[in-house]
């Protein structure tokens, strides 16, 4: 029975994203784009996958709907439409497809347990975490200690697309006059003349910011994780500067502050492992941080998760802000 | 039954070909960047569709796990995990460029770049 | 003998909200224009949902997991008709006119 709503499932992905490829109109585009990645989520949690569903609802369907809104408002909607068809990226696109279709019959059905890749190590997480960390959720323990070094790599990654996109928006093209944000911000704030958007826009965003503090600080025992949590709060200081104007989202969020955060959460993460390094183990090995080696892996795992929640939050709210706030040329 | 046990695959060619589709053969860098974002999709499809085991749960486990009970691999949901954050991430980068290039050239058409270019 | 009882009722409860999810499927392609079927969809959603999630607490008894339910069935009862109305009122102020049918003339004849 599942099975048949993961076949409806996907072939509602596939007509999404056909349709969104199809759009002229920029602004439809990017919509389509919101309701493929929702049903991408949906997909993720039918095939048991939990943390990724949650992840990618919050960041495909919100945060990435946002920021593509927040570019097309200042390059335009419309897209040229060229006549003629160029058959060479056709030909090449058709023989790429022709040689994964033969490939996919040598594949594993879907949910075999006989499948190559449930054989070497997936078995020893599954039978280690009880015994070495102790958490329910196994998919943060490999997170963020079976795999730390990885999770490392990666938040560095996340840091320097936030910084690249500071850089790159801090040329101004030269002289030229901007419309600046102050006076269009000036003539109506935010969405002011939707009182009722108002009203309950403003009751939901602590109710979302509560719930981001409970996924990543919960995210030991449920699924969630310091990812999840920093696409959902920043969501929520997205949804006050639609609300009441980016400027005003810029003011409570100021990007000198957001930035150093951002340096705190990637330095907080590697200075546990220095720690760990200091106190006699290997790099990023929780085991020596208390005397008890599975409360050092508590330790250890909770850190790391709030500096990963951390940089991702600053950085994606730092791109908002940076986005919503430049001014049209 | 092997249409029922392969499905997810061709889904995923068909996401990946229309991805690919996006970014070579249209010429707005928006739609080139959304054109990517279906793609990086299309990845995540596959992973995931890698790490179902049938009869199994999630790899949560409540309690004292039984030595019956199968789980859901988890190795390739922490791969995605991070990874879905990093394509955001660096998508933002793509639309700030995007951004820059409209302010200098006046518009995001890869023909009309090229005329400019060419022009001067 | 009460197991079996909520559990016809939630069953019952998960069908009409099914059958109210159709409907207002069905209402979003037959209506003609937009605000019709906004009006479709939003009224028969909020309502199928309800139903459903009602039918779903129903089912699991007095565990967390209906809490979790009722929280949800207030957020969404918070949230959907507000999003309905966001977009009629969008569409309406960036100048989509809905399609009208024969008006009848103004009444001659009042005195003021």
């Amino acid at each position: 029975m599942i099975a048949l709503i993961g076949l409806i499932t996907l072939t509602l992905v596939a007509v999404a994203a056909i349709a969104t490829v199809m759009a002229t109109n920029l602004f439809v585009a990017s919509m389509w784009f919101g309701i493929f990645s929702l049903l991408m989520a949906s997909n993720f949690f039918i095939l048991d996958a939990a943390d990724v569903a949650l992840t990618e609802a919050a960041v495909g369907a919100g945060v990435s709907t946002v920021l593509f809104m927040g570019a097309l408002a200042l390059t335009g909607e419309k897209e040229a439409i060229r006549s003629r068809v160029s058959w060479f990226p056709m030909a090449v696109l058709g023989v790429l497809a022709l040689a994964l279709f033969v490939a996919t019959f040598q594949q594993p059905m879907l949910g075999d347990p006989m499948a190559p890749v449930h054989q070497h190590v997936a078995p020893w997480y599954l039978e280690q975490t009880p015994k070495l960390i102790n958490i329910p959720n196994v998919v943060t323990a490999i997170l963020a200690s079976f795999r730390g070094y990885d999770t490392l790599g990666e938040v560095i990654v996340i840091f320097t697309a936030g910084i690249g996109v500071l850089s790159v928006l801090s040329f101004k093209p030269k002289g030229r006059q901007s419309v600046s944000s102050e006076a269009l911000a000036a003539k109506v704030r935010g969405v002011q003349h939707h009182s009722i958007l108002r009203v309950v826009g403003k009751l939901v965003i602590p109710l979302l910011m509560l719930f981001a503090l409970v996924v990543q600080f919960h995210g030991k025992y449920t699924p969630g994780g310091g990812f999840s949590a920093g696409a959902l709060f920043a969501a929520a200081v997205m949804l006050y500067g639609i609300l009441e104007g980016a400027d005003r989202s810029a003011k409570a969020m100021p990007e000198k502050v957001m930035l150093r955060l951002a340096v705190f959460g990637a330095t907080l993460y590697t200075s546990v492992g220095l720690v760990c390094m200091l106190l006699g183990g290997a790099f990023l090995d929780y085991n020596v941080l208390w005397p008890d080696p599975v409360v050092g892996q508590y330790f250890g795992i909770l850190l790391v998760e709030f500096g990963v929640g951390l940089t991702v939050t600053t950085v994606l709210v730092m791109v908002f802000n940076a986005f919503a706030n430049r001014p049209t040329y | 039954m092997t249409l029922l046990g392969l499905y997810n695959y061709w889904i995923f060619i068909l996401l990946l070909i229309v991805g690919l589709y996006a970014v070579l053969v249209k010429g707005n860098y928006v739609k080139r960047m959304i054109g990517l974002g279906i793609f990086q999709s299309a990845v995540f499809l596959l992973y995931i569709t890698m790490d179902k085991v049938e009869g199994g749960t999630g790899p949560i486990m409540q309690g004292v796990p039984e030595p019956g009970q199968l789980y859901a691999n988890p190795i390739p949901q922490v791969l995605i995990l991070t990874a879905i954050v990093v394509g955001i991430a660096v998508t933002a980068l793509g639309l700030a460029l995007a951004i820059r290039i409209r302010e200098e050239y006046g518009s995001i058409e890869e023909s009309d770049i090229r005329r400019l270019d060419h022009e001067s | 003998m009460m197991g079996t009882i909520f559990d016809w009722l939630s069953g019952l409860l998960l069908v009409a909200g099914g059958f109210f999810v159709l409907v207002g499927g069905v209402g979003v392609i037959r209506m003609p224009d937009l605000y019709t079927r906004i009006h479709a969809a939003s009224v028969t959603e909020t309502l199928g949902t309800m139903l459903i999630l009602t039918g779903l607490m129903l089912h699991s008894g007095w565990e967390l997991a209906t809490f979790k339910l009722l929280a949800i069935l207030v957020f969404l009862l918070f949230t959907g008709p507000v999003s309905s109305y966001a977009l009629g009122n969008t569409a309406l102020l960036g100048g989509l006119k809905p399609e009208l049918g024969e008006q009848d003339p103004p009444k001659e004849g009042r005195e003021s």
